[in-house]
């Protein structure tokens, strides 16, 4: 009959129909199910039936199907929340160490991400470079107005070059002066950038010519802050550091360039006399011309900078200057760049720490439930129906620990990314967005199957009738415990590491507090008030503004001393210039230069500088009278060792013209940073400069020690400021210990933030260790109550128990030891010169391995002596 | 049986559901047989698809609405694998539910004026 090989055409279609039902379905109603469309099918004579048989048929499977799955899904999630609520504490751990890993790693990744891989906020972000001076001893340098032009006109592969340049200003105008953080640049910079206002316009190169108008573009912060929001705000003027500007435009809220905190750009307006090499503060960025790749422009760039060197410097040996060009992306320090790929990879190492905990702990209840399983399957279950519904129930599982490790990623992202400074024009906060989630969408289905699946086949395969035999042990084979051997090896190693990785961050932050900076922050609270020009420019109306503060202030009760300087250790490094003296021409440029400061009479007393011979600078040093200095003790080792200074001469160069007669000797103090060499210390007398003279020396931190908190001292100080210039605003207060705090904040992040990865890293190595050992004891106990029945000593029996997870634990000491060894090595830039081999780190990391090991074997060996021998015989 | 809670959380019964249920009431049968049965007292006006009808037995086996009998009456013309069907006394106790609950719906219906007087 023809309708045999028809039939079989149908046989083949309605099976693929059916692959849309779940298997277990299809065991159990597909051969039905086919038989009816067989009888249908027979049934129906013409083609037109037959189509419509089969449209019929389609359409049931499409509608009916996905209703069976949820069915089965339905059915499985309500037995997976009894389940769990038979064994809260087992659902709960896996909950948890899956929301543990999953947090870690997005956490570290999104950061990551953000600082690393997420492209700049900018028209073609890749071709965009920065170009810095390279001096011959390497690091780099900024770039003097005449570089710039240089680069500018004359280097082929760029196609635009732009300046910029810190520039922090007074707004004077309708409410309180401000003080402002604002960005000198080139009328190419925003060209360069590829950027484009908000409202208005951007800096223009015609804003740049010297007889263009002031201009100012502000902040959409500012806008909205100081301006309502007002659109008329293009063409108004506002007053910055006495200067009239026109507001031209408005930039929108996403460009934070250079820093985050900049609230205006204004145009640099070189003078004619500006353009000189001696003179490097800008900062350069560069557009690469379509095509031409970095290196290409490197080579350009250095063969010109070296070319102009050699013909402007006297020096035979030629140009002392290079040029480097980095991208834009890659400008991070390489200590945060280590910091990163470190926190990926402690946070790796949780996840698998987080990951093998998983697999131990679903194994453990895949075999403890070996026996109900084994039980379904001779009561009919099919085993894909008991696959699919362990499989439900890891998911369910995972599931909620990956939303909660997604919400805890999110309220740790900010934590973490105070890890890295702010040297990137990005927004600070990195967002969790669509990508990371997938991430962490990925890794917990890889983990729930990864790690739920292999358990899930295992004990199936285990769930034979065997299982039900009365007093069976289980099923665990020797394999799966040498599995669960290794996974416990793996993480004790995994956690020794992150262990040492911390305890080395941990000692280096030590090291560094310990660090002497010379000054004493007790009770010391510092403020600005940046003075503005030309209101200022002589020395004799400043010094006004400073009497009567200062008078003011140490008038005020509970106030010992006060003073002014042009910077504060730690937050002003830079102010480098160049001494020489008679006799001794020939000093090398590097040894000649000292770090300049203009001060009060007081500071020292203030700050807690010790004064080693001679006098403090006085009131009495004027324009007028000799010119005095006070030197570190440091200035005097080298260039008069051994020889008293006072009474001493030597030249200040540049703009302090003559000499200098040293009157005092005060102690050494880091200026620069507790981790880096500071250049001996010049002070010179705040009113010994010519008027108009190195205006931005000018002093401007107020520093006040007292007894008082700051926070009745601070309103205080304003209220005296107020009342000397109430033009003149007050910014940066703060206590003198937050500046020092300020420079170990990174590393206390670093040690929190890795500690804290260790701490979890080793409570998870912790459970899983009593995991096993807890297991083990239950296994065996029939062997221990037999052992014990023979005569066996207790004590023999704790050592059986012990000796497993000590040997466990050793190995992973070893294995955990080693990688540490090469962290350790990779760690070193950000150890401050605590030894990547620090015995006393390595000696604790493994001591409180073994007290971990301890504590996680000691339930259950507590347990296992408690076996009760005739209890355990009886049951046989 | 019939305050139940267990009854009253089924209700109310889908409809294929509930026509299974009365296909099975006088005797067991097999899935095609339901389906004719159906098609049968509903002059024609329901036929359940394969699909609709395993997915109901499916979740009536595991609600104890009907359980699986095993035993097969003498095969009638052709030798396809035979799985009987059987109205539980659960099955039962929740079908008459059902029919009060549509009995009452229909003495609402009345009430207001649905239900033409002749029909009653």
């Amino acid at each position: 009959m023809t309708g045999a090989p028809l039939a079989r055409g149908a046989r083949a279609f309605i099976g693929v129909l059916l692959r849309l039902y779940p298997a277990s379905f299809r065991t159990e109603y597909g051969a039905d199910i086919r038989a009816m469309f067989a009888r249908r099918w027979r049934q129906t004579a013409t083609v037109a039936a037959r189509a419509t048989l089969c449209i019929d048929a389609v359409a049931d499977a499409v509608r009916n199907a996905p209703l069976v799955h949820w069915d089965i899904l339905r059915q499985d999630v309500v037995f997976a929340l009894r389940a769990m609520r038979r064994a809260p504490a087992l659902g709960f751990t896996v909950i948890l160490v899956t929301a543990i890993g999953i947090g870690a790693t997005t956490a570290a990744f999104s950061l990551a991400d953000h600082v690393l891989l997420k492209p700049l906020p900018f028209r073609d972000p890749e071709r965009l470079v920065k170009i810095w001076q390279l001096p011959r001893g390497g690091g780099r340098l900024e770039a003097s107005p005449a570089n710039f032009r240089d680069w500018k006109e004359e280097v082929s592969a760029y196609e635009s070059v732009g300046a910029f340049n810190a520039y922090s200003a007074n707004l004077v105008g309708a409410g309180d002066p401000l003080r402002l953080d604002g960005s000198s640049v080139s009328g190419e910079l925003f060209g360069v950038l590829g950027v484009s206002a908000l409202i208005g316009r951007t800096i223009v190169p015609a804003d740049d010519r010297v007889s263009a108008p002031a201009t100012v573009v502000i902040s959409e912060r500012l806008w909205r802050t100081r301006f309502a929001a007002d659109p008329a705000v293009i063409g108004t003027t506002v007053v910055l550091n006495d200067a009239v500007r026109v507001v031209v435009g408005v930039m929108p809220r996403t460009f934070e360039f250079p820093t985050r905190t900049v609230d205006f750009w204004i145009p640099f307006q070189f003078a004619p006399e500006a353009w000189v090499y001696f003179n490097p503060y800008l900062q350069i960025v560069a557009r690469l011309k379509p095509g031409v790749s970095r290196a290409q422009a490197l080579a350009e760039t250095r063969k010109l900078t070296e070319e102009i060197a050699r013909r402007i410097s006297r020096d035979p040996d030629g140009g002392r200057m290079s040029a480097n060009v980095i991208g834009m992306r890659d400008e991070l320090l390489p200590q945060s760049r280590m910091l990163l790929w470190g926190l990926l990879a402690a946070s790796g190492a949780l996840l698998i720490i987080a990951c093998t905990n998983l697999a131990s702990l679903l194994l453990t209840r895949g075999l403890a439930r070996q026996k109900e399983l084994a039980l379904r399957a001779a009561l009919g279950a099919g085993r894909h129906r008991m696959l699919r519904q362990m499989l439900t129930e890891n998911l369910l599982l995972a599931g909620v620990g990956g939303v909660a490790g997604v919400a805890l990623a999110a309220a740790y992202v900010p934590t973490l990314a105070r890890l890295v400074p702010s040297g990137l024009p990005i927004s600070d906060i990195p967002g969790i967005d669509v990508r990371l989630l997938s991430m962490a969408l990925a890794v917990t289905m890889a983990s729930a199957i990864g790690f739920g699946l292999v358990p899930a086949l295992r004990t199936l395969q285990h769930a034979d009738a065997a299982a039900l035999r009365e007093g069976a042990r289980g099923g665990s084979s020797r394999r799966t415990e040498r599995v669960r051997g290794m996974l416990v090896i793996a993480q004790v190693g995994a956690s020794v590491l992150l262990l040492v990785a911390s305890g080395l961050l941990l000692r280096a932050l030590l090291r560094v507090q310990q660090i002497d900076p010379g000054f004493r922050t007790e009770g010391v609270v510092t403020a600005r008030t940046a003075l503005p020009l030309p209101k200022y420019e002589a020395v004799a109306v400043r010094h006004q503004f400073f009497d009567r503060v200062l008078g003011d202030v140490r008038a005020l009760p509970g106030v010992s001393n006060a003073a002014y300087i042009t910077g504060l250790p730690m937050l002003m490094r830079g102010m480098i210039w160049t001494v020489s003296l008679p006799g001794r021409e020939q000093l090398s440029e590097f040894r000649a230069t000292v770090s300049l400061r203009f001060v009060t009479p007081g500071f020292f007393a203030t700050m807690g500088i010790p004064l080693r011979a001679g006098r403090d600078v006085a009131d009495s040093d004027t324009q007028n009278s000799l010119p005095v200095a006070v030197v570190s003790q440091s200035f005097v080792d080298r260039y008069w060792p051994g020889q008293n200074p006072i009474g001493r001469r030597f030249a200040a160069l540049g703009a302090l013209r003559g000499e200098r007669i040293v009157v005092g000797v005060v102690g050494n103090i880091l200026w620069r940073a507790l981790e880096r060499n500071s250049e001996p210390q010049l002070y010179l007398p705040s009113q010994q400069v010519d008027d108009g003279a190195m205006v931005n020396h000018m002093p401007k931190e107020l520093v006040v020690k007292s007894s008082l908190p700051p926070a009745s001292l601070v309103p205080a100080i304003r209220a005296i400021v107020a009342r000397a210039d109430p033009q003149q605003p007050v910014s940066d207060v703060q206590r003198l210990s937050d500046v020092l705090d300020g420079e170990t904040a990174p590393r206390r992040v670093q040690v929190r933030v890795l500690g804290a990865f260790a701490a979890i890293a080793f409570l998870l190595t912790a459970i899983g260790l009593h995991g096993l050992l807890a297991y083990n004891v239950s296994q065996r106990a029939r062997e221990i109550g037999v052992r014990l029945a023979l005569g066996a000593q207790r004590r023999s029996i704790l050592a059986i128990v012990m000796q497993r997870g000590l040997a466990l634990a050793a190995a992973g000491v070893v294995i955990g030891a080693a990688l540490a060894l090469v962290a350790g090595r990779l760690l070193q830039t950000l150890l401050a010169g605590v030894s990547p081999t620090d015995v006393v780190t390595f000696a604790a990391a493994v001591g409180l391995s073994v007290l971990m090991t301890i504590a996680g074997s000691l339930l259950p060996a507590v347990r296992a002596l408690r076996v009760d021998p005739i209890e355990v015989i009886r049951a046989e | 049986m019939a305050g139940d809670p267990d009854v009253d959380d089924l209700l109310p019964l889908p409809p294929a559901t509930f026509h299974i249920l009365m296909a099975l009431a006088d005797e067991d049968r097999h899935g095609y047989a339901i389906i004719q049965e159906i098609a049968a007292r509903t002059d024609g006006a329901l036929r359940l698809s394969a699909g609709t009808l395993y997915r109901s037995i499916q979740r009536m086996i595991d609600q104890d609405l009907i359980i699986e009998v095993h035993e097969r009456p003498a095969p009638e013309e052709d030798d396809e694998r035979r799985r009987y069907y059987r109205i539980t006394r659960f099955g039962t106790a929740v079908a008459r539910a059902e029919a009060k609950r549509l009995q009452a719906l229909v003495r609402l219906a009345r009430l207001s004026g649905f239900v033409p007087r002749s029909a009653s």
